[in-house]
């Protein structure tokens, strides 16, 4: 695995991912999940539609990266992303830990490529500058989509320990029986890493797209501890 | 971009001393930006009326906002709204994860997210307040976002707390010793209190405070201002 693809999976990397809980805590207000026996279907659920989404554009801004492309295409792949994310508060939780990231990239993995990115969407989506930073470090699309789809159920296991008081061990274990599927979807994401900004896969999971939204408007009523 | 030197390639440095050209990437944005105060401490020591006292003895002075992080993200702002201190516009509602040292230490992303939206809607902003989420003695500020910070305990909080020492207590620029009316009515030492700390943290100062006496707070107030040049025009 890529040293910065490790980095940018690890809960210790500065770049704000630790405030957002995936939409686990507006599944736990709802009783959805309440305990370890709840976990893996939500877990695997996210996985296979918003990680996979989040996989596919991190390897192609992988493979963008290393290619070095017209900037332009950092556009693109920011554009068609925002169409294949019909929630704003997804969208805004994406652009937030996106923005993060760029922070701890621009300190840690200074480059053109990320100087380019950054001219043409300042506040990038957190797969497209997470992608970027491993293709920059010449990591390849495989990794890049390995770090951003183990995050997109890493963390909101991760929220279930802090909101629920879930057995941390039984929590760890839900996410290592991931690893077949974690596999496979960063494969898939792989595959398509050369392809198209407009060709890219498009997994769709409405249920997620509510729940961030209905996270939101809780907010503004009572509390919720995580931004999304 | 470095000149082509004659053997067909590019060097992302350019080794040629003379040469005297712009940075490739930008400076870290640190000219001109706000001053930012961390105010942390456990839970219910005063951190919120600490920083209401604040805007009331500052507001008029610096071109001033507030950050705040409590767990209940929603309740230290309504309480600072409420208190009329600080026009509300000019408050940032941080959302931790359940995790508010994580957010003043480890990863400091949402708050400088909200020091920066801050600094973006008001321009020529002098001083940011960002004021912790309750935690426990081993919690302070990143030196990446705070420039200085106030730790804040209190004496109905036990006057052993000084004592029991941990960064917030011996490292912090300023430990504030809040609720000194309520002294004698729990029982709590002030004499021992402010010896401890002041064994504790050795040169750095220590104040004592009630904001019942002093609704002001016009020491840390003072603190402040020799922290924080104010802008001339």
């Amino acid at each position: 695995m890529d040293p910065v693809a490790l980095i940018l999976s690890d809960s210790r990397f500065p770049g704000g991912g630790h405030v957002h809980s995936g939409g686990l805590e507006e599944v736990a207000a709802r009783g959805l999940v309440r305990s370890e026996r709840d976990l893996p279907g939500f877990l695997f659920g996210r996985l296979r539609t918003a990680g996979l989404l989040a996989a596919a554009f991190a390897a192609a801004s992988a493979h963008a990266a290393a290619r070095t492309v017209e900037s332009v295409h950092w556009r693109r792949l920011d554009q068609e992303l925002d169409a294949r994310t019909p929630s704003l508060a997804q969208r805004e939780a994406s652009r937030a830990q996106g923005r993060g990231t760029a922070r701890a990239g621009r300190a840690a993995w200074p480059s053109s490529v990320l100087s380019q990115l950054l001219a043409e969407t300042p506040r990038p989506h957190h797969p497209i500058i997470s992608g970027a930073l491993v293709g920059i470090g010449g990591g390849s699309p495989f990794d890049a989509a390995m770090a951003v789809a183990y995050l997109a159920v890493s963390g909101p296991a991760s929220a279930a320990v802090r909101l629920l008081g879930l057995d941390p061990f039984a929590v760890n274990a839900v996410v290592a029986r991931l690893a077949g599927p974690l596999r496979e979807v960063s494969g898939q994401a792989a595959e398509t890493a050369g392809a198209d900004p407009a060709d890219l896969p498009a997994p769709a999971s409405p249920a997620l797209d509510l729940f961030a939204e209905e996270h939101t408007r809780h907010h503004q009523e009572e509390v919720r501890l995580f931004a999304s | 971009m470095p000149a082509e030197h004659g053997h067909g390639h590019f060097h992302a440095v350019n080794f040629d001393p003379t040469a005297a050209e712009p940075d490739h990437y930008d400076a870290a944005p640190t000219a001109g930006r706000a001053y930012r105060i961390g105010i942390g401490g456990p839970v219910g020591s005063g951190k919120t009326a600490l920083t209401a006292a604040l805007c009331r003895a500052l507001g008029g002075e610096y071109n001033l906002a507030v950050v705040t992080n409590d767990i209940y993200t929603t309740e230290d702002a309504d309480f600072l709204r409420r208190a009329g201190v600080l026009d509300p516009e000019r408050i940032e509602a941080v959302q931790t994860g359940a995790c508010p040292h994580t957010a003043i230490r480890d990863d400091i992303t949402a708050n400088l997210d909200a020091v920066e939206k801050l600094e973006e809607k008001f321009p020529g902003l002098e001083l940011v307040i960002v004021e912790s989420g309750g935690d426990n003695l081993t919690a302070v500020f990143s030196r990446g976002l705070a420039d200085s910070q106030i730790f804040v305990v209190d004496v109905a909080g036990g006057d052993k707390v000084p004592r029991k020492g941990g960064p917030g207590v011996t490292t912090a620029d300023l430990l504030v010793i809040n609720k000194t009316d309520l002294a004698p009515l729990v029982g709590a030492d002030l004499t021992v209190m402010t010896s401890d700390a002041h064994h504790m943290r050795g040169e750095l100062p220590v104040f004592a405070q009630s904001l019942v006496d002093t609704p002001d707070a016009p020491a840390v107030a003072d603190w402040v201002r020799s922290l924080v040049p104010v802008r001339q025009g």
